[in-house]
């Protein structure tokens, strides 16, 4: 169980991490943690010849609140967010989300970017951060474009990440007072990856009502609109677990088992928003 | 650390980031060492289990181990030490439920878990009845002037 041999850069800065990634091309690989690609490494599922650690790059620590969004840098912690050592505009919505992924060991190395740019749908940032309306701001010599993170991820571990680029940051919208939040993932085993995962958020005074089904095998579940969901409606009590069924079908879920446990996971992230 | 260090407390499990095995300190947070490259803790402060011989929280929790027979091959230990001290530290009250997610991260194929929960609970309810407060998010602030360094332990 060891990695095939690499070369390693840690750069200090930015510029210099563009460059060494254009000159590595294909053959270079972004560490931005490591604890999703160290295992990966470790089981040679990936070969890279060079690895660009992005950690002690400080501009992707960064933790801002501008405007009615906070921008975390990709190389936030997982534990950052847990421990509130990042300001939080979502009513404690992603501490929790943060200190139930994996482990404490996985969440004291493991980054809000590395999770997203992974792009497992089985882990937590991707259906969490969909749900919660944030973008990835993307970063490349010459310039930078942002997008829904539901646009990001284009499909299990596949995202729209081009060459010579890199995802800098997480812009998430901060929500009203009182808005509802509701998620749930379902483990085999706790801190493992999940078997399905529900979200949802209404937030009325901004006109905000999403619903993601996650852990799908393929990209997210995403509702922008969430009221099909709850028969044209924005009450949660309405929650239609029949139309939760059906769009799981039309997304090409067949196994009946399958559709229950992420109808499930749904309907109990739907009843925490409730507030029941 | 292993071969080079002679440092051979920690203890290599699966390899790949689940058991727990190989958890060391790096900057007074518990770490998976087999997905963490050395080269990548370059100017860092890392902690074996042989670092924590003279720490007062791990002999507190050794003697509670030995105490609730909360191993029995041994090989999960040193993990499991490392990581129970950072629980130590964190943790406001020895909540059962509480600890066993915060130590499902490591794996114990003999105990049955059992005894290991009940040595952690035990440390806990023992400092917080000392009027020891927990430290949110442990970290670099809570080994303080106690720091300790890994040392090469047979030369």
């Amino acid at each position: 169980m060891k990695p095939v041999n690499f070369a390693y850069q840690r750069p200090r800065h930015f510029g210099e991490a563009m460059g060494l990634l254009a000159d590595g091309g294909a053959h270079a690989k972004v560490l931005a943690g490591g604890q999703s690609l160290g295992p990966m490494l470790n089981l040679r599922l990936v070969q890279p010849e060079l690895i660009v650690d992005i950690t002690a790059l400080d501009e992707l620590k960064r933790a801002e609140k501008l405007g009615d969004h906070l921008v975390l840098g990709a190389c936030v912690t997982h534990a950052d967010i847990e421990d509130g050592r990042v300001p939080d505009v979502t009513n404690g919505a992603m501490p929790e989300v943060a200190a139930g992924i994996a482990y404490r060991a996985v969440r004291n190395r493991g980054t809000i970017g590395g999770s997203l740019i992974n792009a497992d749908p089985s882990a937590d940032w991707v259906s969490a951060l969909s749900a919660l309306g944030a973008e990835a701001i993307v970063r490349r010599a010459d310039g930078a474009r942002t997008l829904a993170v539901e646009d990001f991820v284009t499909g299990a571990l596949e995202t729209v990440l081009g060459a010579n680029e890199l995802l800098e940051a997480i812009r998430v919208p901060a929500q009203s007072a009182s808005a509802q939040w509701g998620y749930y993932k379902v483990c085999r085993k706790t801190g493992e990856y999940a078997q399905a995962i529900g979200a949802v958020l209404l937030d009325r005074p901004r006109n905000v009502f999403r619903a993601v089904i996650g852990a799908t095998e393929r990209k997210p579940l995403v509702l922008a609109d969430a009221r099909a969901l709850f028969g044209g409606s924005d009450d949660l009590a309405q929650f239609d677990r029949g139309a939760a069924d059906a769009m799981l079908q039309s997304i090409g879920m067949t196994d009946a088992l399958d559709r229950q446990i992420h109808t499930v996971a749904l309907a109990r992230a739907v009843r925490q928003a409730a507030g029941a | 650390m292993r071969e080079g260090r002679d440092l051979t407390g920690t203890h290599l499990g699966c390899e790949h980031g689940v058991c727990g095995a190989c958890t060391i300190l790096v900057d007074d947070m518990p770490v998976r060492s087999c997905i963490t490259y050395a080269v990548a803790c370059d100017g860092a402060e890392v902690v074996t289990i042989e670092g924590l011989d003279d720490d007062e929280i791990t002999r507190e929790l050794r003697e509670a181990f030995k105490r609730e027979h909360a191993l029995q091959c041994g090989y999960c230990t040193p993990g499991m030490l490392v990581s129970a001290r950072d629980l130590v530290v964190r943790s406001v009250d020895a909540d059962e439920h509480d600890i066993r997610v915060a130590m499902s991260g490591n794996l114990c194929r003999c105990t049955g878990y059992v005894g290991i929960i009940k040595a952690i609970r035990s440390v806990i309810a023992a400092r917080r009845g000392r009027d020891i407060a927990a430290v949110a998010g442990g970290g670099p602030q809570y080994c303080g002037s106690r720091r300790v360094r890994s040392r090469q332990r047979r030369t």
